[in-house]
This record gives structure tokens, sequence and C-alpha cells, in this order.
């Protein structure tokens, strides 16, 4: 499915977070979506999983204003991975990723074998099946991380929407996340993550969206967008820019122009 | 793969059982006390199951007063009030993802109390339906007024704290309405609100109460799999498909029929929505959906055996239900709250 923000604007409290921002997302595409903090990521991310309404413009989905779906077919289609992490009783993990299926089932029913199956292939696909049975309140944050990674997947989404799902995780889950939302792009699905790792960003994104101060200032191949130009300019970074095995590597150095001004 | 699988449809949390064992055993355990509760009385004409056959040989008409017109109206009501009070209060914890969340410690009940003092203030009857609605009308504003002071960050202390102050508002204001009282009748009714009672009730409160409790129930329990989904957060429950909007509105309205109509014709019976959740949610593995049905019998199961209770415990005058759910509760809940403190440095 292809999403698509259309001049979208979002205030807080008058306050711009997301400015006049149009981009279309193609299915078999993983797209990154960088900037700074504060750049806007979240909100636009939120409003692709109609949690906010655009103050102008409007998220299309297929050819329909994501507000305009019906709450459970949005459901099926979109699934969200919240920056939030925190799950309040301590439900098995196994029942956490369960709950993946809720847009698919009816109101009174139970979740049936077919659901399980797939449940368990959630589960190992982001490496926690041997988490099934313990309490997720006992979890660290990398392998909470991984669970609700699992419980977006057993939603079977059409387009995935992740914001920062791999800040807290160790390098190899990291690889391993990321080969998941690509192997997934692969596949048909239209995938959307948020990152602040941009060497793995380079590596592993078909295309990085960059944001700035609410509005899209470089999108494109990673080549294209991770510029020591652009580093120095949106992130205030002087980053080292190299190849490693025909990759792009970037390693943000020390802080320059206003940055480092303001610090010193 | 087949260990997993099982491990979804089957119980394993530790201490977790079949819904339909723990549905079928607390049903049967709220038979057994509703029947118990018909046949035990206070005094020593009617005091046991032996004085009342005795007293159904010696005078028919009697004894089927006596069960009909005393004992089934306080052992309906006190079946239909813990279920009501238990649904609430799993229902509440469940959106505020809060186990401290229950009616009477929000101020839910004692408003509910304002507001039934508050009509009968104004000259209502003692079974007019003006009671019940009242006390709807007080839960709403006290539910309403607690999801915008803070409800909604999850803060176990500011929704406390948020509870704190609408019940010493409430409390404040019946204790106006108690200065004020025209009459000493007047007054003992009032009190009445206050302590919570099943007796002396006619079926007429009944009556009264029944249809709106269960309008409430219809309203509550289909919250259970939003519920589910809030586990993991209001965005992402939104994000499953639920309009968080539509099930705060069904729970804060839903819980104003069921504690509104309870409170209206028994006055506040407090901390059953606090106790039943707690001790029931380990036999569900923790789901908040699947707890709901439990709370329902639990709270009635509870209920009636503290009417039961306080029929037992030989006074001179007859303990007030309302004050043996609080003894017992208070100290349970200081408990929890230790617990929460030691688990959450």
């Amino acid at each position: 499915m292809i999403l698509e923000a259309r001049h979208v604007t979002i205030r807080y409290d008058g306050v711009p977070a997301v400015v006049d921002v149009s981009c279309a997302l193609q299915p078999g595409t993983f797209v990154g979506l960088i900037g700074p903090n504060g750049a806007g990521k979240t909100t636009l991310m939120r409003a692709c999983a109609s949690l906010v309404v655009p103050d102008a413009g409007d998220i299309v989905l297929d050819g329909k204003s994501v507000s305009a779906w019906e709450r459970r077919a949005r459901a099926r289609a979109i699934g969200y991975l919240a920056q939030e992490r925190a799950v309040q009783w301590p439900l098995t993990v196994a029942r956490v990723v369960a709950l993946g299926r809720i847009p698919h089932l009816g109101p009174w029913d139970d979740i049936a074998a077919a659901d399980a199956a797939i449940v368990v292939q959630a589960l190992a696909q982001a490496d926690v099946t041997h988490l099934a049975a313990r309490a997720v309140t006992t979890l660290s944050g990398g392998e909470m991380t991984r669970v609700l990674i699992a419980r977006v997947l057993a939603g079977m989404p059409a387009v995935l929407l992740a914001d920062e799902p791999i800040s807290d995780l160790d390098p190899a889950h990291r690889l391993q996340v990321l080969q998941i939302f690509r192997s997934l792009a692969r596949a048909g699905r239209t995938v959307v993550v948020v990152l602040h790792d941009l060497t793995l960003a380079a590596r592993f994104c078909d295309r990085l969206v960059l944001m700035n101060e609410g509005a899209i200032v470089a999108d494109g191949t990673p080549s294209d967008v991770l510029t020591q130009d652009n580093m120095a300019r949106y992130y205030g970074v002087n980053a080292t820019i190299s190849t490693h095995a025909g990759e792009l590597m970037v390693v943000p150095w020390d802080l320059s122009g206003d940055l480092s001004a303001a610090k010193n | 793969m087949s260990e997993i699988a099982a491990a979804i449809t089957l119980p394993h949390a530790r201490g977790e059982m079949r819904a339909a064992t723990l549905i079928g055993l607390l049903s049967l355990l709220v038979v057994i006390l509703f029947c118990l509760s018909l046949v035990i009385g206070r005094g020593t004409v009617t005091g046991g199951l032996g004085d009342l056959i005795s007293l159904w040989h010696r005078d028919p008409e009697t004894a089927r007063i006596i069960l009909t017109q005393v004992r089934l109206p306080r052992t309906l009501l006190a079946l239909l009030v813990g279920a009501s009070l238990g649904l609430s209060g799993a229902v509440l914890q469940g959106l505020l993802r809060n186990p401290l969340a229950e009616p009477a410690l929000l101020g839910a009940s004692s408003s509910a109390a304002l507001g039934a003092v508050a009509v009968f203030y104004f000259g209502a009857a003692g079974t007019s339906y003006w009671l019940p609605f009242g006390g709807m009308m007080g839960t709403l504003v006290a539910t309403g007024l607690l999801l915008y002071l803070g409800g909604r960050t999850q803060e176990t202390m500011t929704l406390v704290l948020a509870g704190v102050a609408i019940n010493a508002l409430t409390s404040a204001a019946t204790s106006l309405a108690l200065n004020f009282a025209p009459s000493p009748y007047a007054a003992l009714e009032i009190v009445f609100w206050i302590l919570g009672s099943f007796a002396d009730r006619s079926l007429d409160h009944v009556v009264i109460a029944a249809p709106l409790m269960v309008i409430g129930w219809i309203m509550l329990l289909p919250t259970g799999r939003a519920l589910e989904a809030i586990t993991l957060g209001e965005d992402t429950a939104e994000t499953l498909g639920f309009s968080l909007k539509r099930v705060r509105l069904q729970a804060i309205v839903g819980t104003a029929f069921c504690v509104g109509a309870a409170v209206a014709v028994t006055g506040v019976v407090s901390f059953v929505g606090l106790i039943v959740p707690h001790l029931l949610r380990p036999l569900v593995g923790y789901r908040p959906g699947r707890l709901l049905v439990p709370c329902m019998l639990g709270g009635a199961a509870l209920m009636l055996g503290a009417d039961i209770g306080v029929r037992v415990i030989s006074t001179s005058l007859e303990l007030k239900v309302g004050v043996l759910t609080a003894l017992i509760g208070a100290p349970f809940f200081l408990h929890l709250l230790s617990v929460m403190r030691r688990s959450r440095p």
C-alpha cells in the first residue's frame, strides 16, 4: 500500500511540529526517517498512524485518507511500534505478542490455532521464542523492545511504522531487527523506521528522509542524503563519511557550527 | 513450535486457572453464599437454619415474610452491589492501568452518596427513582473530574491524590448536609449513606437499582478487549483499532450506572473494587479483559460473605457492612501501597 503525506502541517499549541510535509512511501522500499531531536519525526509518524490529525493537509493510505479508514481495517493495515515501551501487567510474552492479533479477531473470538501459529512465527522472527513464558515485567529494555516488535509483526500489517526500534538494542539485535524490517520491505510491505544510528540507516535503508524543524530537508538514497554538508547543517556535527565493503559509514566526530559555538 | 502454541492457548502463567474452572468455582461459591444469606439471621428468633425450619413448622406465614421481605432483598442487593463494585473496580484498574484504582478510593462512591444525599435533602423519598439518578450524577461528575485531573498520567500518586481531593470535597459537602439536616431522622438517613448497609432494604430498593446496575454491566463488560489493548499504552491501543475516547466514555458512564445505583440504595461500601480484582488477577494470568466476569462473581461472593459476617458477628447493634469492608480494606490498601513502593524504587 502506498502511504502518502500531502502538505501535512501539524501544530502543538500553535507551535509547528511538522510543516508542509509531502512525500510518498512506496511498498517494497525500506525507508529510514532520520533527523535531529525535535525534528518532527515522531509527530509525522503518529500522523501516519492516525494518532494525530493534521491541522492542514492529509495522510493518504491506498488512495483514502487514513482518518477515513474504518478503525479495524486501518488497524489491520498499519502496524505501529510506539516509543512508549511500558506494559502495565505482568502478562506472559506470548500473550503480549498475541495482542497484535486483536484487529483480526471478531468481538468474542478467542485466539485461534491459525493466530497462534502466526504468534509463534513472530516470536521466532524477533528472537524472543525463549522468553515466551516469561512475564513481560521481568524483561530488560532491549528484550522488551524485541517483544513489542514481535507484537507488531504478529499483526502482519501492510504498512509498518516503527519509532526508534533499535535505540536500546545491542549491536547483534540491531542488525537482526533491521534485517527483519528489510526483508519485510522486500516482501512488498511499506516499511518506515525512525533511526538515529546513521551507519545502519545507510546500510539497510533503500531511501532516507531527513527532517529538520518540521520539514523534509533531504530525501533520497543514503549517499544523497548523508553528506558532510547535511550532517553539519542539520545535525550540527562534523562527520567522517567513508565506505566500507562498498557501503557508507557515517561517524559523527565533533560538533560543528552553531552547536559547538553554543558549547564554547 | 507446538510447545509455544500450547503456551498461548493453555494456561501456564503461575497460578493461573482455566477460565471455565474459575468461573464455575466462583459461581458455585456465590450460589452457596446466596443460600446461606437467606437462612442465616441475626438474633435469637431465627438465628440459624434450624431456627428458621422450626419457625416454618410453627408459623409458616412469619417464616415466609422473613424470607421474602427481609432476607431476600438484602441478599439480592448484596449480590448485585458486589458484582457491580467488583466489575467497576476491574474496569477502572484496566482503563487507568493502575492496580489502586477503585470506585471508593477515587471518590466515585462518596460522590454517589453525595448525589443521593442531595436528592434526599431536597425531599425525595427513600425509594424514589431520583435517588439512583442523584447517585449516578455524582459518580459521573467525580469520574469525569478524575480523568481530567490526571487519570491519564498513570502516575499512581497523582491518581490517588486526585481521589483524595474528590473525597475531601464530597465529604465536606455531605457533612454540610448533615450539619443542616432538618431533623434527627434526616440526619440518621444521611449517616446511612456514609456507613453503607444492606439491612432493612426492601424489594423496592432492588427494583429501582437493579435495572440501572444491569445497564452498567452491559456497558462495562464489552470493554474487555480494549482493556487488553490498553495494557500496551493508549497510543498502541488506538492503533489496534480502538477509540480510546469511546472506551473511556463507556467505562465512565458504565461505572456511573453501577456505582451510582449501588450507592444510592446501600450507601458507600468501599474497597470491594480494590480487593477482588487484586485477588483474582493472578488466576486469569493478569489479563485485564479476562478479569471482568470473575470480578463480578468475586465481588458478589465477597459482598454476600461480608453481609453474612455482620449478621453472625454478635453485637447488640448490627455492624454496618460498609464499616466492615473499610476495616478490612484499608489495611489491605496500605499493604498494596507498600508492596508497590518496594517493587518500584
